[in-house]
């Protein structure tokens, strides 16, 4: 199998491996924006933590589980520990060594996993939330890539998705709503405005994040194929729909065109264009980002006026927007451009459009069900959030002892051989 | 004729100005200080520098007002900031000498009175 390696496949599959795990530090660029000065560092650790624990747990089991066996539920323990994961090719991916696929892959789940943070941040606690991360990327994700990826009942059926959107945009989407729910809403929720601290970080967080999805969708072929190349094209050209239909609907509501709507209609029309980057046309691709934009817009508008502080609007921006994504597929896959892969309903055939109704059912139920289970379990455990008390001084100080905009005003040096530690009692004990 | 002086955390400033609303206080000034008022020290570390932070951020509302107000407006401060913990802050009153209302040269009386208040 070795000599079917093809150097160009693995050069960009190496190139977008990158490309995508620098997607992990511009979402907490932008996540960290989005939040109050109190707890950017927080934020944005919550993102950082997954490049650590979610590669290891993922190499460790998850990658077998979505990759490593040809279970209709769920994948086998075929490369448990990386076993059998070497130079030479897979069965689906011969042109590539099965260990630049694996990387590609892992860069996802790291991703993956960071985007649910958005729903608890500013009162989860820190070490809940590494347990969280390390248990989601071991049972809800893998298991959600197997069925679309792995060999998994809707890859079978017939489903379509070129990049994730289920188990990327959905599973993460859906999975914050569940968080949300589960660690419950901010303690001045509703009471107070609570507002992003720096504009700037939310744009160039979703300038980042726009550049490495050319690396998230534009690899998704594993290799420099026609879907590949189709998907790269498509991922600019989807968000650049979304941006100005938000921009049209942000001047109709008030008259003004903000920049927070900017940042986030970017990241929408790049989820918009996951699941069919591959698939559309790229006249497709123009309209799904006009036409997918309406519901995301719609549920963020309303989303601040419910008891869900899904605080960072994972549902609406990753859940609601893959959902449509899934669904245009069915509409709209054109077999002259993915390779005869499917036909849409716009073409004159309809199973691709209930394979795609399938996915798009069960993705939601079981990512929001299994986030549920997992963060009740660790509830009963530990607690997941902080006391109010905690949440006021703010979570940069009391989760990690450092703050973002730290002045060194009035500190004092404690000496490396003292005993500086014991002197009095810290408020800010770790919480 | 007084200057009262607050001195109360961040994260109650928000609470302090909506109970200064409800008192029918309504010219005031804030900045944000930093100061220490006898609360515990955090420990902070950055690498291998740990450092005891002596100073917290607070935030100060300057409010000017004619002496009938005066106990009205601390008990809005006392009631917006108190958590009942070590660092809620401090009140001073302060005399005043003069006050003008630079859009229409108003003095004293007449320029610490908020607008539309007889």
């Amino acid at each position: 199998m070795e000599t079917q390696i093809s150097s160009g496949d693995t050069a960009w599959t190496l190139v977008a491996t990158a490309l995508v795990l620098f997607m992990t530090i511009g979402l907490g660029v932008f996540y960290a924006g989005l939040v109050r000065a109190k707890n950017s560092l927080n934020t944005f650790m919550m993102c950082i933590a997954a490049l650590g624990v979610v590669t290891i747990t993922w190499s460790l089991i998850g990658y077998s589980f979505a990759f490593g066996g040809d279970g209709d539920f769920i994948g086998g323990f075929d490369h448990a520990l990386l076993k059998d994961v070497g130079f030479e090719g897979t069965e689906a991916y011969p042109n590539v060594p099965h260990l630049v696929f694996f990387a590609f892959q892992t860069t996802f789940v790291i991703l993956t996993a960071a985007l649910v943070s958005g729903a608890v941040v500013e009162r989860m606690r820190f070490l809940p939330y590494l347990a969280f991360i390390a248990l989601w990327s071991i049972f809800v994700y893998p298991i959600m890539a197997h069925w679309v990826w792995g060999g998994g009942f809707l890859a079978e059926g017939g489903t379509l998705d070129f990049a994730g959107g289920v188990p990327v945009e959905m599973a993460s989407g859906f999975s914050a709503l569940a968080a949300a729910i589960v660690v419950g809403r901010r303690m001045d929720y509703g009471r107070q405005a609570l507002l992003p601290h720096n504009t700037l970080f939310v744009l160039l967080g979703a300038g980042i994040l726009w550049f490495g999805w050319f690396g998230f969708n534009g690899g998704s072929g594993i290799g420099t194929n026609n879907n590949s190349v189709l998907a790269f094209v498509n991922t600019l050209l989807t968000p650049a729909c979304t941006l100005t239909t938000w921009f049209l609907l942000d001047y109709i509501r008030g008259k003004r065109i903000t920049a927070v709507g900017a940042g986030t209609a970017i990241i929408v029309g790049c989820v918009l264009i996951t699941p069919a980057g591959g698939f559309i046309a790229p006249g497709w691709a123009l309209v799904l980002g006009v036409v997918g934009t309406l519901p995301c817009y719609a549920l963020i508008m309303w989303r601040p006026r419910t008891r869900v502080d899904e605080t960072l609007d994972v549902l609406a921006a990753h859940g609601i927007a893959g959902f449509t994504g899934i669904l245009f597929i069915g509409l709209v896959a054109q077999a002259s451009w993915n390779g005869d892969l499917g036909e849409g309903l716009f073409y004159g055939e309809s199973a691709l459009m209930g394979d795609q109704a399938l996915a798009a059912l069960v993705a939601p139920v079981y990512a929001f069900a299994g986030t549920f289970i997992l963060l009740k379990a660790i509830g009963f455990v530990t607690s997941l959030r902080t006391t109010e008390a905690v949440e006021a001084i703010g979570l940069d100080v009391t989760q990690h002892g450092e703050e973002a905009y730290v002045t060194g005003e009035g500190a004092i040096l404690i000496a490396p051989d003292g005993d500086g530690h014991g002197v009095g009692e810290p408020v800010a004990n770790p919480v | 004729m007084k200057l009262v002086v607050g001195i109360v955390r961040p994260e109650k400033a928000n609470d302090v100005l909506a109970a200064l609303y409800r008192a029918e206080v309504r010219g005031l000034s804030i900045s944000r200080v930093q100061g220490h008022g006898g609360e515990l020290d955090r420990v902070e570390t950055y690498r291998g520098t740990t450092v005891k932070m002596g100073l917290s951020d607070k935030v100060r509302f300057d409010i000017a007002v004619s002496d009938d107000f005066v106990d009205t407006t601390i008990e809005a401060l006392c009631e917006g900031a108190r958590t009942g913990e070590v660092g809620d802050g401090k009140i001073f009153v302060l005399p005043l000498e003069r006050a003008v209302r630079i859009r229409t040269g108003e003095t004293d009386h007449g320029a610490v009175t908020p607008v539309g208040a007889a």
